[in-house]
């Protein structure tokens, strides 16, 4: 039976010993060192220096080298001592950047540092190196030496060149994705909606970023009959490719959907059935209108699927929503959707807007729904003023850098001619 | 923007003296004259600008149609000149700028007075017999040369160069370091300077001209030099003895005052 104790000592006689070994053959080491350093007088230090040094005249005659730099390019010192400049050693190319940069820098700067340049070994083969140089003057200040360190540098450029290679490719295929999400989003926004006889109709759509990724938002405006149109306007949740599916997917269902069905809450019905069975994981929230040629303006209906309702502008300026909320869509089987019915008729306007609107950020502060429902209330003369002073009025709100997409649709009926104005443009 | 700042034009000396328009070359900015221009701001009007894409220029006004042929550049010294509404002009071109300098005096005779060519040659590559000192190989060389210098370059100035008003600092540190130049455009300077031939344009420009020729400039040759004095109807070749493609920065007086006697309508003795 052992005593723990014992052991313990045992264990720790052990540690002393070898700790002793180990110091004492760190001792042997360092003194090795020491002797080392002894012999490596100053010379052997530039000689034998892990790079290579030359020394040349403010004109590139090469005056001094170390053999550590014979030994990387094969040239004896007979070869270049007095005999070469330093831009004789270099290909022709790192000549001329030589000329053009490296020596103007040099001049200016006192020094120039990790310059990539290629020199000519004796052989003919090329070694590529990083240089560091240093200019020296004397007490006037005029150039009295250079000093010049070489590194080789082959496995270093070697790496360069691959990332390079990977740069440029990078940037290639990036090029390749934002031309394709641009085409993929002229798909699903239309450049410019259709005119529609008695109705004017503005866009405006920015999205997210710098544009190089698809974004949720869509709008569509289409004829179903004469005098028959639907508009809509929606947020696919998410971007990029998958998110396009989807707002392609959306879109054409509900151009399918008016159709068979008048209702819009109907053909929001529809969509949310075949975003169900599409099996996706995206949802959508979308405004549906159906709008009718009545008397002299329109009569319409509007359903919600999760989207926030348009807002009405009366001829005085009075701003109100229009449409009850209803469920987001592709999310529940039964979704809570309702139509409401109301007239748009001359001199009002009703504005829908996706929440890139109402969600814009100025720091922890949002655009929110007072400051659409304050700008609408401004006087407006077309629907395009009014889309055009909202779109920029939340870009500038988060500094022109819009973190969502947005997209903004305006109907107005024109109003009937003013008869004082016709009256005082007859007079005049 | 107008015409001083997009070129960054530094107008020094008296207003009312002859005019001394310094052009730089490839590689660098107006900084390269700092040694040389100075000397005659006491009796000349002493202009000095950056090209677009160099120094303190403005990056947005290159166009890389414009500035695909040294053409375009001559269009910017022209646009420099009107901008200032000089005439009578003494124009100090060094390297490509010597032969901009040629071709705009070729371009409007009565502008120029005289031509200073430092280290000029209008044609960089071998053709049959004519001798510019480099192949067509040599220039892609460089091209990789200037690739690999602007790898670390690239990523540490690109927001300098694109303009960030809220890090000031960086354009401080663009100021602050010359010979800096856009990586794109210098790449594209470059091509446009070393395949360029404006061999037939040298007999157009009938101004006196001086040409100062270093003795051993890698760059442009004692034979080119030679080529370019002997084509131009009345030019003079000077051999410095300053070597390098630069004797505006490693031999300023001499450089000053090869130049400062051609101006006194002195006789040099050619070369």
């Amino acid at each position: 039976m052992s005593d723990p104790e014992v052991e313990q000592v045992d264990v720790r006689q052990a540690d002393v010993e070898q700790a002793d070994g180990e110091h004492r053959e760190g001792v042997r080491a360092l003194d090795g060192f020491f002797a080392a350093l002894g012999d490596d007088d100053a010379g052997e230090l530039y000689d034998r220096a892990p790079c290579g040094y030359l020394s040349t005249t403010p004109d590139g005659t090469i005056i001094k080298v170390n053999q550590t730099l014979l030994a990387l390019t094969g040239y004896s010192r007979a070869d270049l001592v007095e005999r070469r400049r330093f831009a004789d050693l270099l290909s022709r190319g790192g000549q001329m950047y030589h000329e053009t940069h490296y020596a103007p820098m040099l001049r200016m700067h006192g020094v120039a540092r990790e310059i990539a340049l290629t020199i000519v070994r004796k052989d003919g083969s090329r070694l590529p190196a990083l240089v560091n140089s240093v200019l020296e003057r004397d007490a006037a200040g005029a150039p009295r030496v250079v000093r010049t360190a070489v590194f080789d540098a082959t496995q270093r450029r070697e790496y360069e060149r691959e990332l390079l290679a990977a740069k440029e490719r990078a940037e290639r295929s990036e090029a390749r994705a934002s031309a394709l999400a641009r085409t993929l989003q002229q798909t699903l926004i239309p450049p410019a909606p259709p005119v529609v006889p008695h109705l004017d109709v503005a866009a405006g759509y920015r999205p997210a970023g710098d544009g190089s990724q698809v974004g949720g938002d869509f709008y569509d405006v289409f004829q179903v009959g004469v005098d028959d149109w639907v508009v809509v306007i929606g947020d696919v949740c998410g971007k990029g490719a998958e998110a396009a599916v989807v707002t392609a997917l959306a879109r054409y269902t509900l151009r399918a959907a008016a159709v068979e069905h008048p209702q819009p809450s109907e053909a929001l019905r529809l969509l949310n059935e075949v975003l169900q069975r599409q099996g996706t994981a995206r949802f959508c929230t979308v405004a549906a209108l159906r709008l009718r040629r009545f008397r002299g303006g329109w009569s319409a209906v509007v359903a919600c699927g999760g989207h926030a309702p348009p807002l009405l502008r009366d001829v005085d300026g009075g701003v109100r929503t229009i449409g009850r909320p209803g469920s987001l869509l592709g999310v529940v089987d039964e979704p809570e959707l309702h139509d409401v019915d109301f007239a748009l008729g001359p001199g009002q306007s009703l504005l829908l807007f996706t929440d890139g609107v109402t969600e814009a950020r100025n720091g922890a502060e949002f655009y929110g729904d007072s400051r659409v429902e304050v700008l609408a209330a401004g006087p407006h003369d077309t629907a395009g003023s009014l889309a055009g002073s909202l779109l920029a009025d939340v870009l500038s709100f988060q500094s022109g850098q819009a973190r969502d997409d947005i997209a903004v649709v305006v109907l107005r009926v024109p109003p009937p001619p003013d008869p004082a104005a016709l009256a005082h443009g007859q007079s005049a | 923007m107008d015409v001083l700042s997009r070129y960054n034009v530094k107008v020094a000396g008296p207003v009312d003296g002859q005019p001394m328009l310094f052009a730089h070359g490839f590689g660098c900015d107006q900084n390269m004259w700092r040694h040389v221009a100075p000397h005659f701001a006491d009796g000349y009007r002493v202009v000095l600008f950056d090209h677009v894409g160099a120094g303190g220029s403005d990056l947005s006004a290159y166009d890389p149609v414009r500035h695909s042929t040294l053409d375009g550049y001559v269009d910017d010294v022209l646009e420099v000149c009107r901008g200032l509404g000089l005439r009578d002009v003494v124009l100090v071109g060094h390297s490509v700028s010597a032969m901009i300098g040629v071709l705009a005096a070729a371009r409007k005779p009565g502008l120029f007075s005289r031509l200073v060519l430092v280290g000029p040659s209008p044609r960089y590559v071998d053709d049959g017999e004519y001798v510019g000192g480099f192949s067509a190989e040599d220039v892609d060389d460089l091209l990789d040369s200037l690739e690999s210098n602007y790898l670390g370059w690239s990523a540490a100035m690109a927001p300098a160069i694109m303009g960030r008003p809220d890090r000031p600092e960086l354009g401080e540190e663009l100021t602050a370091s010359f010979c800096r130049t856009d990586p794109e455009i210098a790449r594209r300077f470059a091509r446009v300077t070393f395949l360029s031939d404006s061999r037939a344009d040298l007999a157009r420009a009938t101004v006196p001209t001086l040409v100062l020729q270093c003795s051993d400039d890698v760059i442009a040759p004692v034979g080119v030099g030679r080529y370019v004095a002997e084509q131009m109807p009345d030019a003079t070749m000077v051999l410095l003895d300053a070597t390098g493609h630069c004797p505006n920065l490693s031999a300023p007086e001499e450089t000053v005052a090869a130049i400062e006697s051609f101006l006194r309508g002195e006789r040099l003795v050619p070369a």
